[in-house]
């Protein structure tokens, strides 16, 4: 459970709304919670993650209660609780990858970036985590980066750390 | 070279505009059944072609349409299943990527033929790229008049929208997937009623599966008899095959139904053969929730006929000896892999994706996967086995929907075909952590009849 | 065409409205047979089909398509056909079937009884009783969460929360403003109000009384008494706000909590509002209308669990008997 302090103001941009806007066109009258999982996709990817005040201002946009708004951005895997490293590294660790190599290619990139599983680099730049079968298969291991979801494949440690160098540099 | 009807022109340099996509014939189902068919006769082309649904159930297309309520004044939906999340499977995200049109096109003649006048496609929401395809796919075809108001003066409207997932396996479950879409957590409903009753926002839907909806435009294309003389017996046509693990060539591969499984790992048309010069082990021949199988059954059936990449042949012996085609998510394992340790990981994968909703699935998953992980990190006992076999049989069967028969059937399977292995981790706890048991005895010829036990 | 239909449960037939649920059938008939129920709540509509404690076994569809269902199926949530035949208690594969989901259902429950304010008219505790294992086993660390007051009148001991999802039907049927809610995912899932805010409405006591479990419990009856202490009387009293029907639980002079009436199924027969439950605690503040019928069976009016009395008719029918043989030997085991 939050505390209360814990909540932090925010604002939503007019750009952002106008995004919101066009993806309530999709749904039939008075169905606009359809919008809910892709408006919080959209407001995740501006602020990094959904603080509890964003999915109140969610909610209040699409005219539903808060609590409607928590139980789906918990219940879904996507969605950031607490704020993650602005590069989020979620490499596949279900079976296929496993066959070749992703459980030691995470272990690589938690001894590279210096951070166990779900926690940010003191730059404030990286996390890392495991996540579930990414629908990759066929190019494991596989790693993939928000919010645009930016695939790698056929990923090897040295491949990685160009990865990471790269990401660096932006 | 087999026939292919969906991947024809994957590698056709910009087959993924529109442009390049009409050249190659492109829209013409579009075309043909708006100008010259009636939504019924759709229906029985599909029919008549045999198609099967592609996501992992197989259950006949043409029937599925045909179920579907048309109460008057009340919107009817279509939605397609992209949530594509069963490990060993990615077709649908190699289709919807390469050739993003055939997905659109097949979408378009399928809410034709059941009246459907807005139509979803539920991307899973790691598949933002595809997203963005699909998108931009969209709105080239609304430009050239092929989505919108009055398709190539038809009279027939349609508006097509993709709705991103938010990351979870089970809204690949049609009733969960509905929820979502609705904005809501993706709890399968309770059937009755069905969707083709009450589904989207109350109303009669259908839902499909990436690959049952692209296939529908060879089948107005080419007519549903004709699609029908492809595959074998009730399994007609090709389908994509997704094959990963320890393969020389992992990839997308389309087949026609029938294919002997083992041209299928080992010609250079398709696998290649296993990686590294290895053996065999065991495959999972349709995604991560069908019965795992030794090599040995892998080929051949129990009465030592080869087995068939088809719905009947994999699933030959029933579990005892068999196993599904599933969504066709073929995962080789070579002889260095560990069975228990994959299991132990698909069961973390269930337990992570179980939706919490109903108790067996909810307490189950987790429970089974404690104990495979106890027994492979050395401190398991023989007795676990057995509980693990219970478990999994209080949840087959007993839950909302089929991820607990999902979570249930590895498990059970591994253990029918690999005990061996199982017990091999109990009684050498300490060298099972750095070596594999290794191919034992599964690659050998089925040598008698009594393979077939079992429970 | 009758206007009702026709289903036969454990051998024993009744005539039921069409639409009627299989186990609002078996409650028709009574008894043993009705299939117990941890999530369906009849006064709250969409709740059912998620504990799976009330699976039974079809095992003729209907006199229309005889074929008996493939599965197991939830008598809350399936409907009956004219001509439907169900096995409940007299299906050794759904008793068995049943052991396991209680089985489930306990392994990360606390089984803190002892200090739980529920034991006695806990829905739990007497599925324990009936279907439940001696020795559990489970090996593992049970989850656990911490103890959350959500108001200053209700607590919630997330630990025992079998995520029925009653209360969240209740908070959304018969209050305005849900704020609790399930969040979460799989065996992580919780009730919770995520921010801390209080759940503050005039009928928010009632979660109290539909949970089937001591995972939200009334705070001004905490630890007072055990419930088998205490004695129930109904009363009534002119309530603004709700009928005013409850009951009161005395022990000896003293009101030591309000609840509303409920059936012999656990169900409330009206929700009553905080007033009422959590204000009115002096006899002076009712009329007392007569001691609360209580089942003769219960923990409440006999201090302990009953042995149990397999019906009639298994005892009459050989096939029956040895169908049930693991019924019958419980009618020692206590």
């Amino acid at each position: 459970m939050l505390k209360v302090e814990q909540q932090q103001p925010v604002e939503f941009s007019s750009a952002l709304i106008a995004k919101f806007d066009e993806i309530v066109k999709r749904y039939p009258e008075g169905k606009q919670k359809s919008a809910l999982l892709p408006i919080l996709h959209e407001v995740q990817a501006e602020l990094g993650w959904l603080s509890n005040t964003a999915m109140d201002k969610v909610a209040d946009y699409l005219n539903i209660l808060p609590i409607e708004v928590y139980e789906v951005a918990s219940f879904y895997s996507m969605y950031f609780l607490k704020p993650q490293g602005k590069y989020m590294l979620e490499v596949c660790r279900t079976g296929p990858c496993c066959l070749v190599g992703a459980e030691k290619l995470m272990n690589h990139i938690e001894h590279r970036l210096g951070v166990k599983e779900g926690e940010v680099t003191g730059d404030g730049l990286f996390s890392w985590r495991g996540v579930e079968c990414l629908a990759a298969c066929g190019y494991a291991p596989v790693l993939q980066i928000g919010p645009e979801y930016t695939f790698y494949e056929n990923l090897n440690e040295q491949k990685v750390d160009e990865l990471i160098e790269d990401l660096r540099k932006r | 070279m087999a026939r292919k009807l969906l991947l024809e022109h994957i590698n056709v340099p910009g087959i993924n505009t529109l442009d390049v996509y009409r050249q190659k014939g492109g829209y013409r189902a579009v075309e043909k059944a708006l100008k010259t068919l009636t939504p019924d006769e759709v229906v029985e082309e599909v029919k008549k072609s045999g198609l099967r649904g592609r996501g992992g159930a197989g259950f006949p297309t043409g029937m599925k349409w045909s179920f579907l309520a048309k109460p008057e004044g009340v919107a009817r939906y279509l939605v397609c299943n992209a949530d594509e999340s069963e490990p060993g499977t990615f077709k649908d995200r190699y289709l919807m990527t390469y050739i993003p049109h055939a997905l659109i096109e097949g979408m378009i003649v399928s809410s034709f033929a059941l009246g459907a006048n807005t139509s979803y496609i539920y991307v899973r929401g790691e598949m933002m790229p595809q997203i963005r395809i699909l998108e931009k796919a969209i709105a080239e075809a609304k430009n050239a008049g092929l989505l919108g108001k009055n398709i190539l003066g038809s009279g027939y409207d349609l508006e097509l929208y993709v709705q991103p997932g938010g990351g979870a396996y089970i809204c690949g479950e049609e009733t969960a997937l509905l929820e979502s879409l609705e904005g809501k957590r993706g709890n399968p409903r309770i059937k009755p009623p069905f969707p083709a009753i009450a589904g989207l926002y109350g109303c009669p839907t259908v839902v499909n599966n990436v690959e049952s909806i692209a296939a529908v435009v060879p089948i107005i294309n080419d007519g549903g008899d004709e699609y029908a003389k492809i595959g074998i017996g009730r399994s007609t046509g090709t389908k994509l095959i997704s094959a990963s693990g320890n393969l020389v060539k992992p990839g997308v591969y389309e087949i026609e139904l029938g294919l002997p499984v083992e041209e299928f790992i080992y010609s250079d048309e398709y696998c290649g053969g296993i990686a590294n010069g290895k053996r065999l082990k065991a495959t999972v021949a349709g995604g991560s929730s069908v019965p795992i199988l030794p090599a040995n059954l892998t080929l051949k059936l129990a009465n030592g006929e080869p087995r068939l990449m088809s719905y009947e042949s994999l699933s030959e012996g029933g579990f005892a000896t068999g196993t599904m085609l599933g969504s066709g998510g073929f995962i080789a394992f070579d002889e260095d892999q560990c069975i228990v340790r994959n299991t132990w990981n698909f069961s973390r994968f269930y337990h992570h994706e179980s939706c919490g909703q109903c108790s067996p699935c909810r307490e189950g998953t987790g429970w089974m996967e404690k104990v495979l992980h106890r027994l492979e990190y050395g401190h398991g006992k023989m007795s676990d086995i057995d509980l693990l076999v219970d478990v999994s049989k209080k949840i087959e069967g007993n839950t909302i929907c089929p991820l607990g028969d999902a979570a249930a059937w590895p498990v059970a399977s591994a253990i029918r075909h690999f005990r061996d292995e199982f017990e091999w981790h109990v009684k050498e706890p300490v060298k099972s952590l750095d070596t594999n048991y290794g191919l034992a005895n599964y690659a050998e010829p089925i040598a008698k009849a009594e393979v077939t036990t079992g429970d | 065409m009758s206007d009702k239909v026709k289903v036969t449960i454990d051998g024993i037939t009744v005539e039921v409205a069409p639409g009627t649920s299989i186990l609002n059938a078996a409650r028709q008939i009574g008894g043993d047979i009705v299939p117990p129920a941890m999530c369906y709540y009849s006064k709250l509509e969409g709740s059912g089909g998620k504990c799976r404690t009330c699976i039974v076994k079809v095992s003729k569809g209907s006199e229309k398509d005889p074929r008996p269902m493939p599965k197991l199926v939830a008598s809350c949530r399936t409907t009956v056909m004219d001509g439907m035949e169900v096995q409940n208690i007299t299906s050794p594969e759904v008793i068995e079937a049943r052991s396991g989901v209680v089985e489930m259902l306990l392994i990360n429950h606390p089984l803190d009884c002892p200090v739980c304010d529920q034991a006695g008219e806990c829905d739990l505790q007497n599925l324990g009783y009936e279907h439940g294992l001696q020795k559990t086993r489970y090996e593992f660390e049970r989850r656990t969460f911490e103890r959350i007051d959500i108001g200053d009148k209700i607590q919630l001991h997330m630990n025992r929360c079998i995520l029925c999802y009653r209360c969240v039907f209740t908070a959304d049927q018969i209050t305005n403003k849900r704020v609790h809610g399930i969040l979460n995912r799989g065996d992580h899932s919780e009730i919770s109000t995520y921010i801390q805010t209080a759940v503050d409405n005039d009928f928010s006591g009632n979660v109290i009384d539909v949970c089937p479990v001591g995972a939200l419990t009334d705070k001004t009856f905490r630890f007072k008494n055990r419930v088998w202490f205490t004695k129930p009387i109904d009363a009534h009293r002119d309530c603004p706000t709700c009928s005013g029907k409850v009951t009161l639980w005395y022990k000896g002079e003293d009101v030591l909590r309000v609840t509303a009436r409920k059936d012999i199924y656990g169900e409330v027969e009206e929700f009553i509002c905080n007033t009422c439950r959590f204000d009115k605690k002096k006899t002076a503040d009712w009329t007392i209308e007569h001691p609360t019928h209580i089942s003769d069976a219960s923990v409440i009016a006999s201090n302990h669990y009953e042995t149990l009395k397999p019906l009639p008719v298994i005892q009459d029918n050989a096939k029956l008997q040895l169908a049930n043989k693991v019924e019958l030997e419980k009618t020692t085991k206590f």
